[in-house]
């Protein structure tokens, strides 16, 4: 599998493995051809859109002469109405079946948003268009995952889902490679950056046009009938006991889950790490990230998704309490890190390939988007509480208490035990 | 379509995309090429030596931003004839300010995959004396009027998909001790008499008073706030709202800032105001326009700030009252101090 998960690395050879034609879900030796081809597309993607968020800052600051400062101030707003979106866009690509319309729609939303950062030259237009492409990341989502269920057999999910984030993750390292690479050739090519990340960003969008198939529609086909993908029936799902018990635990969970930024802020205040390290942060947790995606994705095949999933909580319960000792070791930021690119490992993929065996084929994208946008919902409560309670008690205290409402949330979960689907 | 077509297509699609990516790339790649050529018409440079000593007659020193082999350096005018013959000193900086003999320079550092910052303290002769990496993008930097405190803002930026979450770190370094405060989120600030403790609590913009008091702006909850701080104490309180990039003038009675004025456009949202101290009443100046700059005062009556240009950044003067006109300073300038 390591073979042909390299080969998937790159378009041609997504193409190659797409070529041989539909999944065989009898095999365990090779991954569907159509999760490659996702996965293809989703690195290729976030080449694109990481090139562009690692130039950002250097853009606005020296590039336009602008001061950023409380350009995030609405990220709060748009946090909420992007959960909206997920769950237009899940009930939209169940319609009829068309995962891959609305994913490619997505995609292409975000692509077009390229060029427009080269006429936006003020933060409120700015602002706006990242608003726009962080709608277009919002709507492909859930068919994206959605689309990688339906085409991998139930027992390999966990395995078909890392493979995805594996391929994605690295996507994520790659892109500040590029851009960085392009300002070496042209000093303040701010506008080449942008150029490039549009073309590949089309790239990835011609890789899906042309080997994700759009076969979602045989997937509801016979034996589905009963659930029309109508709005009511989306929200139906929730009356599912199983489905219902892993979004109850999902959100649980995300109520006390700290927002990455908040990580590294306290890695650096309670463990001292240098400033100069402190961009570097969010690569360490990617790196880990990357190279468990897969291991863990296949154990959760094997001993079951829940654990995993509830497993990889209990790594970030461990960061928290290393983040909490009052111990200056230097090997605690990698440590801090590691945990935290292992939870990521250990949920990010695995939820979803948890929820897909609780939710008809039919209402896929729907039921997904349900769960991720429940877990993202509460994850954001989680910041907002969180900075409230650094303002009035703060940071350690904050930090405390977050991973007491962990550990209850891990208790809750590992009591409520929503039965594995495979 | 058969798969011999769609690789075909993809193909077509990559050259197509390949060909637009590399157009880009080499027309960004000239351009940058170009800067490094002297500009038709603009400010003469020559190689030669820089001082920040007392000595040597008034002059400003300050970031030469036009084209040509000394792109980026220090530079010095006589402060007669600002936009005279400028003589560059080999030193690159991207933000830069003097006092006393003691020069602050935010440079950037070429590292193998991209820039690294740092902040070098330079003696009268332009020599390191000092080096502290820095953790983000350089944008405020000032030195205490007996050239003893160094102090410095960068932004440390986003780090989530298209995130818009910018936060900045402010540091004041000793010369005298060496002693290094990282960040002035360790200071105990205080609001109407209660401690204020936030995660998101940014400061920027330090002005010093004297080698223990300065101002400096503090912002948490979408409100910006002008503080007063103390080194020595680590303290600072907040004096009144909607104040950024605070400069003190000579005299310390009053504060030269950037105000958000309600019902601008938010592309130009800030104009250059003063505030007089004792009253805590701000005026305007006689500059009309968007200024994004932590101002420099002349003298007692006059500021200096940038404004965007052709050419990177035009330095301008305007009186500190709201009657009189501003004027341009000198083109491709940026980050001035006066000296002798």
């Amino acid at each position: 599998m390591y073979v042909s998960e390299s080969r998937g690395s790159t378009p041609a050879a997504a193409s190659r493995s797409a070529a041989r034609g539909l999944p065989r879900p009898g095999r365990r030796s090779a991954v569907a051809s159509t999760v490659l081809a996702l996965g293809a597309v989703s690195l290729i993607t976030d080449i694109s859109s990481e090139m562009v968020t690692a130039v950002l800052p250097l853009y606005l600051v020296t590039g336009l002469g602008l001061s950023p400062l409380g350009f995030g101030l609405l990220d709060g707003v748009y946090n909420g109405f992007s959960a909206l979106v997920r769950l237009v866009g899940g009930h939209l690509a169940d319609r009829g079946g068309r995962h891959k319309q609305v994913a490619a729609f997505g995609y292409g939303l975000s692509a077009l948003c390229k060029p427009l950062l080269l006429a936006a030259h003020t933060l409120p237009l700015i602002g706006a268009v990242l608003a726009a492409d962080r709608t277009g990341k919002g709507l492909r989502t859930a068919p994206r995952d959605a689309l990688i269920s339906l085409s991998s057999p139930p027992q390999g999910r966990g395995r078909a889902f890392g493979v995805h984030r594996a391929m994605d993750t690295t996507g994520a390292l790659l892109g500040p490679l590029v851009a960085f690479l392009i300002l070496r050739q042209a000093a303040d090519g701010y506008d080449a950056v942008f150029t490039v990340s549009f073309c590949v960003a089309m790239v990835g969008v011609l890789v899906l046009l042309l080997f994700v198939p759009s076969r979602a529609r045989e997937a509801a086909a016979p034996g589905d009938g009963a659930e029309r993908p109508s709005l009511r029936a989306a929200v139906a799902l929730l009356g599912r006991r199983e489905l219902r018990g892993l979004a109850l635990c999902a959100v649980a969970l995300g109520l006390a889950t700290v927002s990455d930024s908040f990580v590294y802020l306290m890695l650096q205040r309670r463990l001292g790490v240098p400033d100069r390290w402190f961009a570097l942060l969010p690569l360490g947790t990617a790196a880990a990230f990357l190279l468990l995606a897969v291991p863990l994705g296949r154990w959760a095949d094997r001993v079951g998704r829940w654990r995993v999933f509830v497993g990889g909580h209990v790594a970030l319960l461990l960061a928290y309490g290393l983040l909490l000792a009052h111990l200056r070791a230097g090997v605690l930021p990698y440590a801090v890190l590691a945990l935290h690119g292992t939870f990521y490992a250990a949920t990010d993929g695995v939820l979803m390939a948890a929820a897909a065996g609780s939710v008809p084929a039919a209402l896929r994208s729907s039921g997904l988007a349900l769960v991720q946008t429940g877990q993202a919902a509460a994850r954001f409560c989680c910041s907002i509480a969180f900075g409230a309670a650094w303002t009035a008690f703060g940071d350690r205290s904050a930090l405390a208490g977050a991973a007491v409402a962990l550990l209850a949330s891990v208790a809750l979960s590992i009591r409520l035990r929503p039965a594995e689907a495979v | 379509m058969s798969v011999r077509d769609r690789l075909l297509v993809l193909l077509a699609g990559v050259l197509v995309l390949a060909t637009v990516a590399g157009v880009a790339v080499w027309r960004a790649a000239e351009r940058a090429d170009r800067k490094n050529q002297v500009q038709a018409g603009g400010p003469a440079v020559h190689a030669g030596t820089v001082s920040l000593a007392g000595s040597g007659g008034r002059r400003i020193v300050f970031r030469s931003m036009a084209w040509g082999p000394h792109r980026d350096e220090l530079a010095s005018v006589p402060a007669a004839d600002p936009e005279g013959s400028r003589t560059a000193s080999g030193v690159k900086c991207l933000r830069f300010y003097a006092a006393a003999g003691t020069g602050i320079c935010l440079q950037a550092e070429r590292g193998p995959v991209n820039d690294t910052y740092r902040a070098l303290v330079l003696d009268a002769g332009l020599h390191t004396t000092r080096r502290v990496d820095l953790a983000g993008i350089p944008t405020r930097a000032r030195v205490s009027p007996s050239g003893h405190l160094v102090a410095w803002t960068v932004f440390v930026g986003g780090d989530s998909y298209a995130g818009t979450n910018f936060s900045t770190r402010t540091s004041i370094l000793d010369t005298r001790t060496g002693v290094l405060q990282p960040t002035l989120e360790d200071y105990t600030v205080t609001r109407d008499g209660k401690r204020l403790r936030a995660a998101d609590l940014n400061f920027w913009g330090v002005t010093f008073a004297d080698d223990t008091h300065f101002y400096a702006t503090a912002a948490t909850g979408g409100h910006t706030y002008l503080i007063r701080g103390d080194v020595t104490a680590k303290t600072a309180v907040t004096l009144r709202t909607n104040v950024e990039c605070p400069s003190l003038s000579p005299d310390g009675t009053r504060i030269a800032f950037k105000k958000r004025v309600p019902g601008l456009s938010p592309d130009a949202p800030w104009r250059l105001y003063v505030l007089d101290l004792a009253t805590l009443r701000d005026h305007p100046t006689a500059e009309t326009r968007n200024v994004d700059d932590q101002a420099v005062w002349l003298d007692d009556q006059t500021l200096a700030y940038s404004l965007p240009g052709d050419y990177g950044s035009d330095l301008y003067t305007t009186p500190a009252t709201p009657t009189g006109t501003p004027h341009l300073l000198t083109p491709s300038a940026l980050s001035p101090s006066w000296l002798g």
